[in-house]
């Protein structure tokens, strides 16, 4: 270093070092998990060469399958309802003055984000029982329906920054050059809100592909999730086959992760 | 008041913003003004006066709490912003960051559906009145700020307004821009032949442009007059106050003859000075003179006011002399330098004061 | 003029009107899929047990909040603490403390080294948390597992290395229930914390060093307490969900090593006994609101010291 015995007003003995151990913490296990996803052998912890078998004996997993595309679907849906939703909420909380009421709307959006996880689970269970008894329908409903909830609050939080950010004489401009409401909001507020609604609507997407401890308690019968799937599996003798699903999530996960990164950057 | 003769009329505006807790702000304080057509029309005022407040009512921003806006004699409080045949320059611009320098300034003509080759054309029209017809493809956020401030300009004028509302538009400018488009901005006025409504909180730059100015403060227009009324006559303690430098002086009034009036001041001396319109008749007033309106004679010569010379200041284009007034006022007097020019003053010596005819003018407050 | 008032209070009430109805779908899906139910455990939380199950519908009770801290003996009807679940409850919090404390111990150094490095690189240094941050909690639990499996690679590593003989048992302890929490929640420290010392004036430290400050003084002194806000946000983003965890004491902890989330839900399964783990959800988001609680004080004092 080019500066070595110089005295630095930032430096901190032994910072550096903890920092090191903490990122090699942080990617050390998983690491490891996608290093063994590619063992030849069944064991997760002894090396015996590099092979796809896994990740084929995954792809042809017919019941993996199924899961995966549920996860999707239920992600794709709860995301976009609750991106609409969330937009919609921001569009009525931000900017204006605020009215009777903004507090409490704003303090219902982000109730999902203070309650444990585990306690809205059994509250879920207890109540679509209920409901499930009461009418019969035992279809992904639930499960959609408990997805868009908690999604709303992290759809919520980018686009309602991205409108705090927004400068308000812009569509007082374009009503002033006679755009009506809607196409102020068409032509000018929608196309700059845009980037804020992607990050949302991604957010929302990975919470969504996330979530275990929800799903395990609201899904019916047969309507496993990719994470639910994987909790079942843990219980039973694991092979590399997990980890060979583990890191296709993960990887999935670190692309809209990169993806809202760069947006988030692009933008400032 | 006929139809017709005024382009904007506020009659007994008043505005109120409800604050947090109990107080709240009266931001316009029945306010009666009348705006002629093809006018170039200044509200100043230092900021909080209310005269961006007003702008904001005539655009349709905001609501009147109590009064009404007449545009044509109509009275234009049911109309959104985007029914008022009113257009707006606005202080940061709001250009629109998404859209090219072209797509801005036919924003306003596409909202109103007027036939694409019919915006096509009024575009580049306003592209060449503004002189920025290379730049139409631009991002709003590739040109700089006198570019920008153009578009705004074109943008605001290319739905042909009745009025044109400017909010400080010129004030994110630096100096010498800011010169250039105090111009500009009255050739485009001269030949939109549309109505201007500026706002500014800078005397000079409502002096240099406008037909008219209303002077306000704390929500209250308090006069209003040709730059130059506004600068020689001024009716009241503030409007004297904000516009330019101003020597006061406290008396009485000795007696009225029509306009003018014989104020005894301090020092036993006697001037004449202009009284405002209505008057209120009170005997003890305040008359202001402004320091270029005077000047310097030698000790023993005919003079109006006489005193002691307590400090010369140099700027260059001209000169100060303080003086301080027999009776205890102090009095500045402005002279032009010229080459070789200037009599001899030393600071300490006696000297007398000559006011210029009409110089004086007495203050209603 | 009564009309200007008129007109101006009805163009507030169609603003007011149109804004509730914006915020209608937000409301209703989350008032019908996490509030509303919430009301439900607590109704519950008063009912009498079913026998399979599920509730005696308006049928009161107490009985479920008394077993949360109390038991009955069988045979004779005596009172006792319920010993069983105050060492769930102790272990939790005991847990999601360590928890917190080790993660601030790891997270301060760590996000004052992201902070201090140069202006582009930052970002980079941050996205690194943050992707942990974003990986399934399931699949960062199991890569922890299969670390501290007795055949996993720590151990293996060890054992080849000849510092142990046989497997440490890590897996199915609270250790193991420990290091996987701080392995799931450390980014949740890291981020506010590094949030707070992104606006630290380094003038400031300076000043401390020009005023004959050592280092460890200036962290002590300037330092820390100018980033107190991260600090206990941090702390308090870590505890929270610590305290309700349940997949990591699940698969980390095995079936004995109960966090309260695991006890909740063995009473919707085979406990069978809804009105208590109906009490015991009330009784955790309890103590997370308290928690909450003193964050919002804490944040909202930052903020008003700050301007």
């Amino acid at each position: 270093m080019a500066n070595a015995g110089r005295f630095s007003i930032r430096r901190q003995t032994g910072f550096t070092l903890i920092a090191a151990f903490c990122f090699l913490w942080l990617y050390a296990p998983i690491a490891t998990l996608i290093f063994y996803s590619f063992n030849a052998g069944t064991s997760v912890a002894i090396w015996e060469g590099f092979s796809w078998r896994w990740y084929e004996a995954a792809w042809n997993n017919e019941q993996i399958k199924e899961v995966s595309l549920r996860s999707l679907l239920i992600a794709t849906v709860a995301a976009t309802v609750a991106t609409v939703a969330a937009t919609m909420a921001a569009l009525a909380t931000t900017r204006k003055k605020p009215f009777r009421g903004t507090t409490a709307v704003y303090a219902a959006i982000n109730a999902p984000l203070m309650v444990p996880e585990i306690v809205t689970a059994v509250a879920l269970l207890i109540t679509f029982a209920s409901i499930k008894v009461a009418t019969g329908y035992t279809g992904l409903g639930y499960l959609l329906a408990a997805h868009s909830a908690f999604c709303i609050p992290f759809a919520y939080l980018p686009v309602r920054a991205r409108l705090e950010s927004m400068d308000l004489t812009l569509e007082r401009a374009a009503a002033d050059l006679y755009a009506t409401p809607w196409n102020a909001f068409r032509y000018v507020t929608l196309p700059l809100l845009w980037p804020g609604i992607i990050a949302g609507f991604m957010l929302a997407f990975v919470i969504s592909l996330d979530d275990v401890v929800i799903t395990e308690f609201v899904k019916s019968a047969g309507q496993d999730t990719l994470p639910t799937y994987m909790l079942g599996q843990l219980r039973r003798q694991i092979t590399p086959e997990i980890n060979a699903i583990s890191t296709a999530f993960f990887l999935l996960s670190v692309l809209i992760v990169t993806l809202f990164f760069f947006l988030n950057r692009r933008k400032s | 008041m006929a139809a017709g003769q005024s382009a904007i009329e506020a009659r007994g505006v008043t505005k109120v913003f409800q604050g947090a807790g109990q107080d709240a702000v009266k931001a316009l304080d029945n306010v009666f003004v009348s705006i002629r057509e093809n006018e170039f029309f200044t509200l100043l005022g230092p900021s909080g006066c209310g005269k961006t407040t007003l702008l904001r009512l005539i655009a349709g921003f905001d609501f009147p709490t109590e009064g009404e806006i007449l545009l044509h004699g109509q009275d234009i409080a049911p109309l959104p912003p985007f029914r008022r045949p009113v257009n707006t320059v606005f202080q940061s611009y709001a250009l629109f960051p998404h859209m090219t320098v072209g797509q801005n300034i036919g924003f306003g003509l596409e909202m109103l559906g007027r036939p694409k080759a019919e915006i096509e054309a009024r575009v580049n029209e306003m592209l060449k009145l503004v002189r920025m017809e290379e730049l139409r493809n631009r991002k709003t956020s590739q040109i700089s700020g006198g570019q920008q401030q153009r578009v705004a300009l074109a943008r605001a004028l290319a739905p042909a307004p009745k009025v044109l509302l400017l909010d400080e538009p010129l004030s994110a400018l630096d100096y010498k821009l800011r010169k250039d488009m105090q111009i500009e901005l009255k050739r485009l006025q001269h030949e939109t032949g549309i109505t201007f409504i500026f706002v500014t909180h800078d005397q000079e730059e409502a002096l240099t442009m406008s037909d008219r100015i209303a002077v306000m403060s704390k929500g209250k227009i308090l006069q209003i007059g040709s730059p130059r009324d506004i600068y020689d006559r001024p009716s009241e303690r503030f409007v004297a106050n904000f516009i330019g430098d101003t020597n006061f002086l406290e008396g009485e009034i000795a007696g009225t003859a029509g306009s003018e009036a014989k104020v005894k001041l301090a020092s036993g001396a006697v001037i004449s000075a202009g009284l405002p319109e209505g008057f209120s008749g009170k005997n003890r007033v305040t008359v202001v003179v402004r320091p270029e309106h005077a000047g310097l004679t030698a000790p023993g010569k005919k003079a109006d006011l006489s005193g002691k010379l307590e400090n010369i200041v140099y700027f260059g284009t001209d000169t100060h002399y303080h003086i301080m007034l027999d009776g205890g006022a102090s009095f500045m007097i402005r002279q032009q330098n010229s080459r070789g020019g200037g009599v001899g003053h030393a600071v300490g010596e006696a000297v007398g004061v000559m006011l210029e005819d009409h110089a004086a003018q007495v203050l209603k407050d | 003029m009564a009309s200007a008032k008129e007109f101006l209070e009805a163009s507030e009430r169609k603003d007011v009107r149109d804004r509730w109805l914006l915020s209608l779908p937000a409301l209703l899906i989350i008032f019908a899929a996490a509030l509303g139910p919430l009301l439900v455990v607590l109704l519950y939380s008063f009912m009498v047990k079913g026998d399979y199950g599920d509730v005696k519908l308006w049928q009161w009770s107490t009985e479920g909040w008394f077993s949360v801290f109390f038991q009955r003996d069988i045979f004779d009807d005596t009172v006792s603490l319920a010993d069983a679940h105050l060492t769930i409850l102790w272990r939790s919090v005991w847990l999601s403390f360590l928890t917190t404390l080790l993660a601030l111990i790891f997270g301060f150094p760590t996000a004052y080294f992201i902070a201090t490095r140069p202006e582009g690189t930052r970002d980079i240094w941050l996205f690194l948390i943050t992707i942990p941050f974003w990986t399934n909690l399931l699949i960062r639990t199991f890569a922890m597992m299969e670390v501290i499996r007795n055949e996993g690679i720590l151990n293996t590593v060890l054992i080849k290395i000849g510092i142990i003989d046989a497997p440490l048992q890590i897996l199915y302890t609270d250790t193991a229930i420990m290091l996987g929490m701080l392995y799931v929640y450390l980014p949740l420290m890291v981020l506010p914390l590094y949030a707070s010392m992104e606006k630290l004036d380094f003038r400031l430290v300076e000043a401390a060093y020009d005023l004959y400050a050592t280092r460890l003084r200036v962290l002590w002194r300037v330092i820390i307490p100018l980033v107190k806000p991260g600090v206990i946000a941090g702390s308090i983003l870590v505890f929270i969900p610590a305290l309700g965890a349940y997949v990591t004491p699940r698969v980390l902890g095995g079936g004995k090593n109960m966090m309260l989330g695991n006890l909740i839900e063995l009473q919707f399964g085979q406990g069978r006994n809804w009105p208590l783990g109906a009490a015991l959800s009330i009784t955790l988001m309890a103590i997370v609101m308290v928690a909450m609680l003193v964050y919002v004080r804490q944040a909202s004092k930052g903020t008003g010291s700050h301007g």
